[in-house]
């Protein structure tokens, strides 16, 4: 209660709750509008109270789920995704996501329940050392002591998971101090104005001087490009990246987590450069005098053989995390900072030098960019003869032509991932969903859900590999109860298609279990048990249709099953291990193909 | 054959909040990025809020400056700073017990004298030495003593501070300090 006499920075806080209702009022008060979580004995009390709380709860039906969907959540809207489990068994069973949101970068809160304080230590039922599991895959974690702690640490946790390099945040609750029936639950309510963190000041202006070094660097350059990484879309630099791209004339490879940071119908896009990057992404990186790094990490996917990876190319490197410069490859030019903030600094500089007409001539650059392109494009082959199977490529073609330009695609992690990155166009930011740095198999089905709940307007489509889907497609239980209605289209080719392809071109086609089963689940039922519109296509005549169908149904998740082309193979491809310069193109995809 | 030269060693003085946690998140990450503790000690300082890390790692000084970054990641690390050998002050503590017996005994307890050691326990044929001081004395007396027979030994491992700013010269080059 409010009294006007007193002093009234402590009226507020007088009110008594217990740590289980501080938890969910911490939630609300950190803008939380929805949660995902499977409940259990430890975690109970804090369920209890979200009865009367306005957040949204979705009931998983494996906990991974929750956490993927927190994921597709935070990858769709920008905002922090969270994510609620009890302890032990739950707790190992959120540890990918962890992992998937440690490695991308991406913004989720996870709380998972403890058993009692006293317990702790003691092997107790469902007793799991949360903390000890995750510490090298958070970016923090934390383990609450007393209730009266709770509402600072969630306070913390999302301030850390959202600023500076965004990541994972668990908080771990043991059961006494949010359950009501214990004396030790007991707290005073109260919001920390600000968080006090010692040891955690990210850098996010770029130190100036740098900066104009860079503009520089920019100034002599010859044949620049523009490698635009993941961290663009998390600190919302598309329309910052846009406008230098234009201002500078540079062309753009945007890597497997920077898809739609940069308009794919731009004539300066390149797309996707490294081991799956087309041609002139991947050719134009290497031939380079310079790399305007902007957000990217120089991964071992993007840069082949290290030693062999730009080898004329001088490094402007910017990043908020100061670990990534220098790691892989030495930066003639390291800023550590918000990448938005310095593009929009280089952005002034470059202007005030005289924009583009500032810039050296690049004819000769763009010249050979364009025949690479024209030479060299994604391209596939979608003939067909009586008996033959889908192209997996033409049933991502059609998708893309068929839905909304602001569609939403997720995907698991294998052939698919990389022909959805390939073929589909994307021209916006935060439509891209995918697992780049750990690989998550069974990543696409949760995180389309989440992703569908962050953007309900939106046409949420998922493509996902049959080796995939059978990882976690229960989840479409939990988007059939919850009326979440995602669309899936498995590219089913009744194989582990990428491990296929690795044991086709390293390991002398000897197929030693990937072939899932020459008795292969019928998908359309399987569909249709977990309450979705099922659909299987077999010929090309019926893949329109039925993904028209699929996107004319919004009340309940739909499924369709292409059976698609098991020798199909992702090209180009640079073989792990091995430089840029020997990439392997596709018959289809030009000259040089083999 | 030249010799082998010596392994790279660095000194990290870690500043960390005084957290519950904190010195397993410390090692675990040298841990997770295949990177060798050579010792490791700690203690709470002048500030409860923080405890001091001192950290010996034999690393070249790329993966170094790598490490510290990562280091730096962690949400309750407040402050690294590398110590230099010349411009810091390192010390370790030594207990050792040698055998003492009443042949070679006189000889022990001179020894310790020479290297201003104190003798903390006496046993019919054994002597329980502590000694403090740089590493490199440490070594020498541990070479010393081997010659007696070496029954237990046991060291703490580095701690280190940076030496002062001084307008004199330093009394180190007199030999005495550092």
């Amino acid at each position: 209660m409010c009294f006007p006499d007193q002093e009234p920075d402590r009226s507020h806080t007088a009110m008594k709750l217990n740590g289980g209702q501080a938890l969910i009022k911490s939630l609300e008060m950190e803008g939380v509008e929805v949660m995902f979580g499977l409940p259990g004995g430890a975690i109970l009390p804090v369920y209890d109270p979200i009865i009367d709380s306005p957040i949204r709860h979705i009931l998983v039906r494996h906990e991974q789920g929750a956490g993927h969907m927190a994921e597709g959540y935070a990858h769709a809207t920008g905002r922090p995704g969270v994510a609620m489990v009890t302890s032990g068994p739950a707790a190992t069973n959120i540890v990918t996501p962890l992992c998937d949101a440690m490695l991308d970068s991406v913004p989720i809160v996870v709380i998972t329940g403890q058993v009692p304080s006293a317990a702790i230590g003691t092997d107790a039922f469902q007793e799991c050392d949360t903390i000890g599991i995750t510490r090298s895959i958070t970016k923090h974690n934390e383990l609450v002591t007393s209730a009266q702690d709770i509402p600072r640490v969630v306070r913390e946790a999302f301030h850390i998971a959202t600023t500076g390099r965004p990541g994972p945040v668990l908080i771990d609750v043991p059961k006494d101090i949010v359950d009501p029936r214990n004396p030790r639950s007991a707290m005073e309510w109260y919001w920390p104005e600000s968080v006090d963190l010692p040891g955690y000041k990210p850098t996010t202006q770029g130190h100036p001087r740098k900066i104009r070094d860079a503009a520089a660097l920019i100034a002599e350059s010859r044949r620049p490009v523009i490698y635009a990484g993941g961290g663009i879309v998390r600190s919302g630099a598309s329309e910052a990246l846009f406008e230098l791209a234009n201002l500078l004339g540079v062309h753009v490879v945007t890597t497997l987590m920077a898809r739609g940071a940069f308009p794919d119908s731009h004539p300066l896009c390149l797309g996707m450069p490294g081991m799956h990057g087309n041609y002139t992404a991947v050719t134009s990186m290497q031939q380079a005098d310079l790399l305007i790094t902007l957000g990217a990490r120089f991964d071992d996917r993007v840069t082949g053989k290290v030693s062999a990876f730009a080898p004329h190319a001088k490094i402007i490197h910017v990043d908020i995390d100061p670990a990534e410069l220098g790691k892989v490859r030495r930066a003639d030019v390291p800023i550590v900072g918000d990448v938005r903030l310095v593009i929009e600094e280089l952005i002034k500089i470059v202007r005030e030098q005289g924009g583009r007409d500032s810039q050296p001539d690049r004819h000769e650059w763009d010249a050979q960019i364009d025949a690479w392109r024209d030479r060299h494009p994604i391209a596939y082959e979608q003939g067909w003869d009586e008996g033959d199977k889908l192209k997996p490529q033409f049933c991502i073609d059609m998708l893309r032509q068929n839905t909304p330009d602001d569609t939403i695609l997720c995907s698991g992690v294998g052939q698919h991932q990389m022909w959805s990155s390939q073929i589909w166009k994307f021209d916006r930011p935060n439509t891209w969903v995918n697992s780049g740095g750990l690989g998550t198999m069974g990543f696409a089905v949760p995180a389309a859900i989440g992703a569908k709940v962050g953007q309900p307007t939106k046409t949420v489509w998922a493509v996902d590999g049959d080796g995939c889907f059978q990882m976690t497609a229960q989840e479409l239980v939990t988007a059939s109860a919850e009326r979440i209605p995602v669309k899936i289209a498995i590219l089913n080719n009744a194989y582990l298609g990428m491990v296929r392809q690795w044991q086709e071109l390293f390991y002398e086609e000897r197929y030693s279990e990937v072939y899932l089963s020459p008795d292969l689940p019928d998908y359309k039922m399987w569909a249709e048990a977990m309450g979705c519109v099922g659909m299987r296509v077999e010929h090309p005549d019926e893949v329109v249709p039925a993904i028209e169908k699929a996107n004319s149904i919004d009340d309940r998740p739909v499924v369709i099953d292409f059976r698609v082309d098991s020798e199909e193979k992702v090209y180009p491809m640079v073989p792990a291990g091995a430089s840029n310069d020997d990439i392997i193109l596709g018959p289809a995809q030009g000259p040089g193909g083999h | 054959m030249a010799p082998i030269a010596p392994p790279p060693h660095h000194i990290l003085s870690v500043l960390v909040e005084n957290k519950a946690g904190v010195l397993a998140r410390v090692s675990s990450l040298f841990a997770r990025r295949a990177y060798n503790i050579y010792s490791l000690a700690v203690a709470p300082t002048d500030d409860e809020r923080y405890s001091r890390i001192t950290i010996v790692v034999d690393v070249e000084s790329a993966p170094l400056e790598q490490i510290t970054k990562q280091l730096f990641k962690l949400v309750n690390v407040v402050k690294i700073s590398e110590l230099s050998p010349d411009e810091s002050v390192v010390r370790e503590l030594m207990l050792c017990t040698v055998r003492a017996e009443p042949g070679t005994r006189g000889q022990v307890i001179e020894l310790v004298g020479v290297f201003e050691g104190r003798i903390v326990d006496v046993g019919h044929n054994d002597l329980t030495v502590e000694l403090s001081g740089p590493p490199s004395k440490l070594d020498d007396f541990e070479d010393l003593m081997r010659a007696y027979g070496i029954v237990e030994l046991q060291r703490t491992g580095r701690v280190a501070l940076a030496k002062l700013e001084r307008e004199v010269p330093r009394l180190r080059s007199l030999g005495r300090v550092g």
